[in-house]
Parts: structure tokens; sequence; C-alpha cells
């Protein structure tokens, strides 16, 4: 499975890239590869506010909808329409072409609970 | 996701083997897809696939009164059965709930093999075991066979490839015994995917054999092991029912839209009475299949239908169709339920999507 050096991630398979007060945001190489064959992507809207680990956007695959969460408290600046009419982004490029969304933190020290490459790569054993 | 109650097919560790994802099902731990379910399903549409039916239940009445007492045990004509032949048929309870839907096959004059679903078994076997005539024997030999599914429009050559030019493949529905290197094998011609195709029953101490003879002869032919998820996609295009989500206790045939496979003039089988009474009064809700317009989230088993402001029913099965590209499913709507053509709403994660009602089956070959 492919783990970026320079990303954070989350317990729930989403990765994080930084970028000052805002982060971008999709979900991992490993939790594209469990879904496997993404059909429909369910967007934020941008604008709205999210909580920390509050569901933020729906990932659904053939056979079941996975909820996506967002990783700290902020807002959605960006949502990923390229998603709408091609969601196999997200399996073919999980680190590029398929990230899901960018929100502006409120307050960029939740960050600190994320997990690095190496503590992600370990978490799946 | 292992689970200590499940049991396991003799194919296994084959199963394993081939990486693939595996899942509990009715009781069992069985592979629900191995590379992908779009790819699964595009083999057997246009290629060959080959699935572990293992799992099903195969038991057998015999005896020379086992076929009038079938008939009174079950919906279809069992006197119509020729020898070497099976009919789609239900077992109902005596308010004609449906305790299983099966395949019944006349494998001797005074001989026949019920294939049941998985999750159903004990279930089926208790209820015609206390429902016994005098002079029938019933077995319940699902632990003995193995089985499986092989479907798609090149099946022919597979069969060919492994059984030799000479033999032939039984004819829709029929269902014949044949020796592949010295295992007896029954192959019939049925499935449930809408392709054609055969299901194969034998030994289960020959399954791993078996398997991986159909393998290698399909690996010309594109074919693919194919897990449960495709199963579904594949059935739910042709609009076949799925035990448990589509078809229960609470639901009749009639209701399900299976009328085809009750014979209402034969004097008597359980769950007869009930159903006459339902025909003359009328059905309360019907089992009717939909799609989805535009591009919306795939629909699921459980959502809601309305009409206008009305709540009108809930969705049994959805998915989003690989072979159409947008989403289908069947849901069981109060009568009078709206027509072909006629538009519906599913609500989906509390937003409602528009839905048109259409006819069986969703896909058709083109």
């Amino acid at each position: 499975m492919n783990v970026p050096d320079d990303l954070l991630y989350t317990e729930s398979h989403e990765w994080i890239r930084r970028d000052g007060d805002k982060i971008r945001v999709g979900i991992t190489d490993h939790a594209q590869a469990e879904l496997t064959d993404v059909v429909y992507v369910e967007l934020p809207k941008v604008g709205a506010p999210h909580e920390a680990r509050s569901t933020i956007a729906v990932v659904e695959s053939v056979k079941a909808a996975s909820d996506i969460y967002a990783p700290v408290k902020g807002t959605v600046l960006e949502a990923n329409k390229a998603l709408e009419s091609n969601p196999a982004l997200i399996n073919t490029d999980p680190y590029g072409e398929g990230w899901i969304f960018v929100l502006q933190m409120d307050d960029a020290s939740q960050l600190e609970g994320m997990k690095d490459a190496a503590a992600y790569q370990s978490s799946l054993g | 996701m292992s689970d200590s109650t499940s049991k396991t097919t003799p194919l296994y560790a084959q199963h394993v083997g081939l990486g693939a994802r595996i899942i509990p099902f009715g009781g069992w731990l069985m592979p629900v897809q191995y590379s992908s379910i779009m790819e699964e399903h595009q083999a057997v549409r246009n290629a060959v696939g080959v699935f572990d039916i293992s799992h099903m239940g195969e038991l057998v009445a015999s005896g020379p009164k086992a076929g009038e007492w079938l008939d009174t045990m079950l919906t279809n004509t069992v006197g119509k059965l020729e020898v070497g032949t099976g009919q789609y048929t239900f077992l109902l309870n005596d308010e004609a709930g449906i305790i299983d839907d099966l395949i019944l096959y006349r494998i001797e004059d005074e001989k026949f093999l019920l294939v049941v679903n998985a999750s159903r078994i004990d279930d089926d076997f208790g209820w015609l075991k206390s429902h016994l005539a005098m002079e029938v024997q019933l077995e319940n030999q699902s632990d003995r066979y193995a089985g499986v599914a092989i479907q798609g429009p090149r099946v022919g050559e597979l069969f060919e490839s492994l059984f030799g030019a000479k033999q032939e493949l039984p004819a829709r529905n029929e269902i014949a015994e044949f020796t592949l290197d010295g295992m007896k094998l029954r192959v019939a011609r049925t499935g449930y995917t809408g392709e054609d195709g055969i299901e194969v029953f034998f030994e289960a101490d020959s399954a791993p054999r078996i398997w991986n003879k159909v393998l290698q002869a399909g690996e010309s032919l594109g074919l693919r092991p194919c897990g449960l998820g495709a199963r579904d996609t594949l059935r739910l295009e042709m609009c076949y029912p799925l035990n448990g989500s589509d078809l229960s206790p609470e639901h009749n045939p009639l209701e399900a839209g299976l009328g085809f496979f009750v014979d209402l003039t034969k004097p008597k089988f359980t769950g007869r009475e009930k159903l006459l009474k339902e025909k003359e009064s009328g059905l309360s809700r019907r089992l009717v299949p939909f799609k989805m317009k535009g591009k919306t989230p795939p629909p699921r088993p459980h959502y809601r239908v309305f009409r206008g402001d009305a709540e009108i029913g809930e969705l049994t099965s959805g998915t989003l169709s690989p072979s159409l590209g947008y989403g289908i499913g069947m849901a069981y709507l109060a009568t009078p339920v709206p027509k072909p053509g006629e538009e519906i709403e599913i609500e989906i994660r509390g937003q409602k999507f528009p839905g048109v009602i259409e006819k069986k089956p969703l896909y058709k070959k083109p």
C-alpha cells in the first residue's frame, strides 16, 4: 500500500495535506482498495461548518456507503467537483486527483493527534 | 472479519488463496469479491464466471409417494416435472409466507433433489420433516455436496473443454450426470445471473479439484472467479429475488410478483387457502422494479419510497447496475402501485431523488 511520507493520517483512513491553516483531505490507498469500485461521492457543501469527526462526505461503492469524517473542526473551502462525473478517481489516484475537500481549520492544534506515515503504515499491520 | 460461528465451504482455502475478500453470509464465510465487483460482473455478462455455491443446501426426497407429497408442500406443479428436469418453486408456511424459494429437480422417477438457500437449510428441513408423509424418505445431504455455478455466454466452450466435444450441455432447466476424472457430477442448465449457464453439484471432497479444473479450462476464455457481490448485481439486473431480502416469511409469492410459479389449480398445497383469499380481497402491496433518474447515489435496501408526500413503501434490494451505469432496485409498494414509466421518489440520507417504475427485467441483453 502506498502511504506518502509528507501526509498526516486519521484512524478512519483519511489523509491530510496541510497548507498553513488549510487542509486538503481524501481517503488513503488502503481505504480505496478496501472499498473498491467507487461509484458515487456525496461532496460537502462549500461554506458549511463541520465539527471534528462529524460526517462530511459519503463515498459509495457497489456494495456499501462509507462515511468520510472531518479530521478537525473547520469550514469547507473547496469540494472536488471532478468526483461527480468521475468518482473512480478515488481508486485511480487517491492522493492526487481523488482528493475530496479542502477545509479551513478553526484550530490547527487539533492536527496534533494525527498519525504520521510510519504510524499509519504500522496500524495497517 | 472472522466469525467463529460461521461455516466454510470446501473451497474456502481456494478463495483465500485467490485473495478474495471474505464476508459472513447466511451463516457462512463466503467470498464477496476477488478483484472487483464491476470486473466480475462484466466477466459473466461478456465471457464466463465461476461462483462457489457449496453453501447452498441439498435435500433429497425419495419413495413411491415423494412426488405426490412434494406437490402438497410446494407451490409449482410437481406432476409436470419429468425425470431430468427442474422447476423454480416455493415452500410456504400456513399463512402463505415464504419459508424458501428453491429449485426442485426430479433426478429419478421416485427421487427428487431440492436445492435450497444456505440460510434456510435447517428451517426447510425441519418444516418438511414435520410434515412428512408415509412412504417418503427425506435426507439433508447439504454437508455431503458442494457446488459451483458457471455462468456466461462462453459456458458452452468451457463445458466442451472440460467434458469433450462429444458431451452435450443439458437443455435449459434440465439436469444430467457427467463424469470428470472419475468424479461424478450433476450438471443443471440453471442459474441466477440472466446469462446462459450451469450449476454443478458434486461430493464435497472433489470440490478443490473441480474448482481448479474449471479455472484452468476457463483461463483462455476470460473466466473469472466471482463473489457474492457480482452475484447480487447480476441477479438484481434480472429482477431475480434474493431470499432474506426480497422474500421472507412476511411476504407471499403473489405480492412478490412470482405467481407464475404458484399453481393455484392444484387441489392442495400449504398456503393455498391464504393465497386464494389474498387474491380475492386484492394484494395490499407488490414488489416492483425501478431505476433511478440521472446521477444519484445508489439505492439500497430499506430506503423509503415516496409519491408526493405519501410514503408508499421500502426497498428490499438496490445497487448501482454495472451493466446500465445507473441505480436500480426493487421495492414493496402499497397497491395500487404506480405503473411502469411513472415516477417515484427514493429518500437517501434525508434527501429525495427521482426514480421511475420499470418492467422486469431491468437489464436486457443487447
